[in-house]
């Protein structure tokens, strides 16, 4: 550093050095928070659509929603649940009949997580719809499971009694089988598995077909309670 | 003069000096986020505006920020604009976002941001600082699509998610797979590397060639 001790010979005090960091760190942390404040709104509205476009999806024939939670050996509408706190969204029909349930479900794929939604008829015991809302599958192979369309059709008429099973590609038979994907067996089978997990943890709470909770939470209030 | 002083730190970023084909720097998001053409956009775009706003900070406060402790200002710095993009990428764009996943705060170690800063914000004026981030932004852009497009082509059939062609084309996977990055991008320098090659090669003709009519 021969340059510089020509031009400052005295190095500046410390006292120099901490107030021009401590100066850059505050100017950055405003600019932060006002950057968090100003999107957040954006931000969350963005989450509550494509939670409320997913649950339609998987549920067909549904116009309204609310979360449920289950608490006190009952299912219940929530307005908003507390953290951590599994939730499933009941879908309603535009009289306010209930459909069926749309289920959140998550387990380990082929590379990281894989967060999916899937519709549940309790009357029929069938699963409805399956949409992945959240994977890292090997793009081109793994991705499959949610860009196969013929795949992702499967599910919406899926018997889970006694489970589903995933079987090679053209083989189903049973009403509870479904075709695989070729070069993405592993994903392809951890979306099954990831259904028939949730759906034995659930199926315990879920109440008897025919005792659903009403529809109680407006339409505006439901959006707000989407997390 | 000075209109062509700013004009030339423009140009080099994006063709002479540019930071991927030539300084070889950047390449953690080069290489992992090309897989479309979109992404390769939306991450050249995020770091584009990280590169330009750090560099005209930086190069604003370079009489201010005290020696010994430049380099923490430069990231608090860089930061900073990283977070900014970060949420509007988020607000704006979820599914990009998305996509890019980590890859975004990552930009903060991008060795093309801070390599600028070190070596030429923090020395000259604003307005030359801020042509050079420009060039190296649209040059490390112009890298990032080229091979964003190349592997969305070949590994997908399809340009920003447009098929290109028939039911028959068979997806070259692995293009879109981590190796295809590689390969893409060793092909590239070797045109790069081929092109300066040939350049020299046809000055020093021209060079021999004055020589003898002299």
């Amino acid at each position: 550093m021969n340059t510089d001790s020509q031009k400052a010979p005295t190095s500046p005090s410390s006292l120099r050095l901490v107030l021009t960091l401590a100066i850059a760190g505050l100017v950055s942390g405003i600019a932060i928070i006002g950057i968090y404040e100003s999107t957040l709104p954006t931000i969350t509205a963005n989450k509550a659509r494509e939670l409320r476009a997913a649950v339609f999806k998987v549920l067909p024939g549904v116009a309204q929603m609310q979360p449920l939670v289950y608490r006190d050996s009952k299912l219940v509408v929530v307005e908003a649940a507390d953290k951590d706190e599994p939730v499933i969204y009941g879908g309603y029909d535009d009289q306010g009949e209930f459909v069926g349930y749309a289920m959140p479900a998550a387990g380990p794929g082929f590379q990281d997580t894989i967060a999916i939604l899937y519709g549940y008829k309790p009357e029929q015991r069938m699963v409805v719809g399956m949409e992945v809302l959240e994977s890292r599958e090997t793009p081109g192979l793994g991705d499959k499971i949610y860009k196969d369309l013929e795949f992702v059709a499967g599910f919406s008429a899926l018997s889970i009694e006694p489970e589903i099973v995933a079987v090679k590609k053209g083989t189903k038979s049973q009403p509870n089988e479904i075709d695989a994907i070729t070069g993405a067996t592993i994903s392809a089978k951890a979306i099954v598995r990831i259904i028939n997990e949730t759906h034995a943890a659930w199926s315990g709470q879920l109440p008897a077909p025919g005792s659903e909770p009403p529809l109680e939470l407006s339409e505006s209030a439901d959006t707000g309670a989407g997390q | 003069m000075k209109k062509n002083e700013s004009y030339e730190e423009f140009i080099k970023g994006i063709w002479r000096d540019n930071p991927v084909f030539v300084q070889v720097l950047g390449m953690c998001p080069m290489l992992a986020v090309t897989n479309s053409a979109i992404n390769a956009i939306a991450m050249g775009m995020a770091t584009f505006f990280v590169l330009v706003g750090s560099s005209f900070l930086v190069s604003s406060f370079r009489n201010v920020i005290p020696k010994q402790v430049r380099i923490s200002c430069f990231i608090i710095i860089i930061a900073t604009f990283v977070t900014i993009a970060d949420y509007t990428l988020l607000a704006l764009v979820p599914k990009v976002h998305k996509e890019l996943g980590a890859f975004i705060p990552l930009i903060v170690a991008n060795c093309l941001i801070l390599g600028r800063q070190e070596a030429f914000a923090s020395r000259y004026p604003t307005r030359l600082a801020v042509m050079d981030a420009l060039g190296m932004a649209g040059g490390f852009l112009l890298a990032l699509f080229s091979l964003g497009a190349v592997r969305e082509i070949l590994g997908d059939g399809a340009l920003f998610g447009v098929k290109l062609f028939g039911e028959n084309f068979e997806p070259w996977v692995i293009m879109i797979l981590p190796p295809g990055g590689f390969l893409t991008l060793g092909v590239i320098l070797l045109f790069f590397n081929w092109f300066k090659f040939k350049k020299d090669e046809f000055l020093e003709d021209v060079a021999a060639a004055e020589r003898g009519s002299d």
